[in-house]
């Protein structure tokens, strides 16, 4: 499972880091988007992948630390989703209003010569 | 409990201000300026207020809720490596007073026209004051992240302030390479978790010595790749590209409060540098180290200095000054040695007050010139406003409008000079002193170490090189132009700068007792025990209400054992 999990990040990471360096907006932000994944699932990962278990602490487990999920990670990856959507959002508007005001969807608002 | 005491609430306050104050001016409909304004400054004010307290209580005000002068709060009531604290010591303290006092510089000049640009400047100016307040307050890491998002998702909106395509522009860019940052620093965040299973500052600064090697690998990984974050924020070289046109394209008053932001990432560097210099025999990991910060701090310099000389608008140059400070800074602390970091601090807030002052001053100077006028034209035309470059005809402002307007810009302009170069007699003169004195202090000075020449080179050949753009400017600006108009200039936009001015008059009339604190708060950087002990140890809690205590016992499980046993597995 490991393997099959770095190995979906290591290509969304790749794909990512490639759309950014295009010149299109839309393929800048779907860079991000991919990126955006590729991070979610890393931070998941950092709380060993487990199947399963649960992250909340119950009256039959009690203290038995191997029957449990680590509850950070699943939290943290929460709030990185939250923020990275709204953000990427904002990206989203601020491309269409540099599109409209530039009249193309290259990244600096103007066409390199071919 | 009944002795329930409201003055151990106050490091939370520096938060719940603006976070308050912004969310209700977001309750009044945007034609209601009156009251948004009024909401504004109480709220700039009180922050102010609370950020001089909290300066207070860091130099041990406060002995009987804090004896030693750092102040934790646990937020919720969570113990500290299991919970978020904020902590206060002076660095902290110093940071938010000098955020505080810039947002209101910035805040009463944007109230002469430039709120009216567009929607919710009010409440985003308050939420970029959280975010900038609570990345300076917070003891962990992902809540430093949150805190930065915060921040940025504010800058993103104040960036674009008054649109026009130079802002449009120059924001995309912005934009996309500060959400790659964030996910740089997510990813530095989570590694640095799965290796040491905390994510609270003190408590990581206290198990990473115990780290057997193979994750140590992984750690200085994590840290590595956090330090880049660190350093994208702090606008060092090669990732401040970004910096120069987003920085000249904002409007002033939001350009203005965004040279602190650089420093957000400099402070971050500084406390984790603190913190994780004794995590192992050879130091803190890559980046936070000496030798990196030196080279990077050179370069960035450099990129600053030939900036300055080759910009042509007063903003364009204020902003390759942010770089070079950044430089500069980078360089100092790069070079290490006792007395820097108090000697590094004392440049951060003289630089700070200066480039802020520049900013709102350069888009004053603009107003002289004809040919300047072309991003400020394209925003007036948007929102269907009058000309205000136009003398003849009233300007629809309310206020008093100053004499001598050119004799001011004149004299502000010089002071900005003077401090940006480092020339006497103001701040700037005495903050690039005692950095070059610190770097000579470092050894004997009969084996002074060439890293200790090549600082000098740089600080007094990049004063030289801004001596010479300065002065290319002022005389282009002031003395060349026939077409000089001499603007109309209120006093609250004139009053703003005159006394970011004044107040390095007086940091350079008062540098005894401002060295002083600072030498105080360089040496707590420099023996982190102090603040780890202060987090983790003897954090007063805030009193329990009982009903929870009482959910507690019905559970009958120690939450927080609980939280501990899930911590011990991932480690």
């Amino acid at each position: 499972m490991e393997i099959i999990y770095a190995l979906a990040i290591g290509v969304l990471t790749a794909s990512g880091v490639w759309l950014l360096l295009r010149p299109r907006t839309f393929q800048v932000i779907m860079g991000l988007s991919l990126l955006s994944y590729a991070v979610n699932l890393f931070i998941f990962g950092t709380g060993r992948l487990t199947m399963g278990l649960v992250p909340i602490i119950d009256a039959f487990r009690q203290a038995d630390a191997s029957l449990y999920d680590d509850p950070v990670p699943q939290a943290l990856v929460l709030t990185a989703i939250v923020i990275g959507f709204a953000t990427t959002a904002l990206f989203l508007v601020v491309l269409l209003a540099s599109r409209g005001v530039t009249d193309t969807d290259h990244v600096d608002g103007e066409e390199s010569e071919p | 409990m009944i002795d329930f005491n409201w003055a151990q609430h106050l490091p939370v306050l520096p938060i719940v201000i603006p976070l308050v104050a912004g969310a209700a001016m977001l309750l009044f409909a945007e034609a209601r300026r009156t009251e948004r304004t009024i909401i504004a400054l109480c709220a700039t004010l009180a922050n102010l207020a609370a950020a001089v307290a909290l300066a207070w209580v860091a130099s041990g005000g406060m002995p009987e809720i804090w004896p030693d002068g750092i102040a934790v709060y646990l937020l919720g009531g969570w113990q500290a490596p299991f919970g978020i604290v904020l902590v206060v010591d002076r660095l902290s303290a110093v940071m938010l007073m000098l955020n505080a006092v810039l947002a209101l510089a910035s805040l009463v000049y944007a109230l002469a026209r430039w709120k009216k640009m567009g929607p919710h400047f009010q409440s985003l100016f308050q939420f970029l004051v959280m975010g900038i307040n609570g990345a300076f307050l917070t003891g962990d890491l992902f809540n430093l992240f949150v805190f930065v998002e915060v921040l940025l998702a504010a800058s993103y909106g104040l960036a674009l302030h008054g649109l026009g395509t130079p802002r449009i522009k120059a924001g995309l860019h912005y934009i996309a390479v500060n959400l790659a940052g964030s996910f740089v620093f997510l990813i530095g965040v989570s590694l640095i978790y799965g290796v040491s299973g905390t994510l609270n500052m003190a408590d990581l600064a206290a198990r990473v010595p115990a780290l057997n090697d193979g994750d140590r690998i992984l750690f200085e990984t994590g840290a590595a790749i956090l330090g880049v974050a660190f350093l994208l924020k702090a606008g060092a070289w090669p990732l401040n590209f970004w910096l120069p046109s987003t920085y000249s394209a904002a409007a002033p008053p939001v350009a203005a409060i965004f040279s602190i932001m650089t420093k957000v990432g400099i402070y971050a560097l500084l406390r984790m540098g603190s913190l994780l210099s004794a995590s192992s025999p050879a130091g803190a990991p890559a980046p936070f180290s000496d030798g990196w910060l030196f080279g990077i701090g050179l370069a960035t310099l450099a990129l600053g200095a030939a900036g300055m000389l080759a910009a042509q608008q007063p903003q364009r140059l204020a902003a390759y000054c942010v770089i070079a400070s950044s430089g500069t800074l980078l360089a100092a602390l790069g070079l290490g040695g006792a007395g820097m970091k108090s000697a590094a601090l004392f440049y951060l807030v003289s630089s700070v007050l200066a480039t802020g002052a520049f900013f709102m001053l350069s888009e004053m100077i603009e107003r002289t010139q004809r040919f300047g006028e072309n991003v400020l034209a394209l925003t007036f035309e948007t929102f269907g406003l009058e000309d205000p470059l136009d003398p003849s005809r009233p300007d629809d402002v309310v206020g008093i409008v100053i004499p001598a307007a050119m004799a001011f810009l004149g004299l502000s302009f010089a002071g900005c000079a003077l401090l940006v170069t480092g020339l006497p007699p103001l701040s700037g003169f005495v903050a690039k002193f005692l950095i070059l004195s610190a770097a000579l202090d470092t050894a004997p000075l009969e084996r002074v170490p060439l890293s200790v020449w090549v600082l000098w080179i740089a600080v007094l050949g990049s004063s030289l090189v801004g001596v010479i753009a300065l002065s290319k400017m002022g005389v282009r600006l002031f003395w060349s132009s026939d077409e000089i108009v001499t603007p109309q200039l209120h006093l609250i936009e004139a009053a703003p700068v005159a006394v970011l001015l004044l107040l390095t008059v007086v940091l350079a009339a008062g540098a005894g007792p401002a060295t002083e604190y600072l030498n105080l708060a360089g040496n707590s950087l420099s023996s982190p025990q102090e603040y780890i002990d202060a987090v983790l140890g003897n954090g007063v809690p805030p009193p329990s209400s009982p009903e929870l205590r009482g959910i507690e016992r019905m559970e009958g499980i120690d939450i927080i054992k609980g939280i501990g046993i899930i911590e011990e597995v991932v480690r």
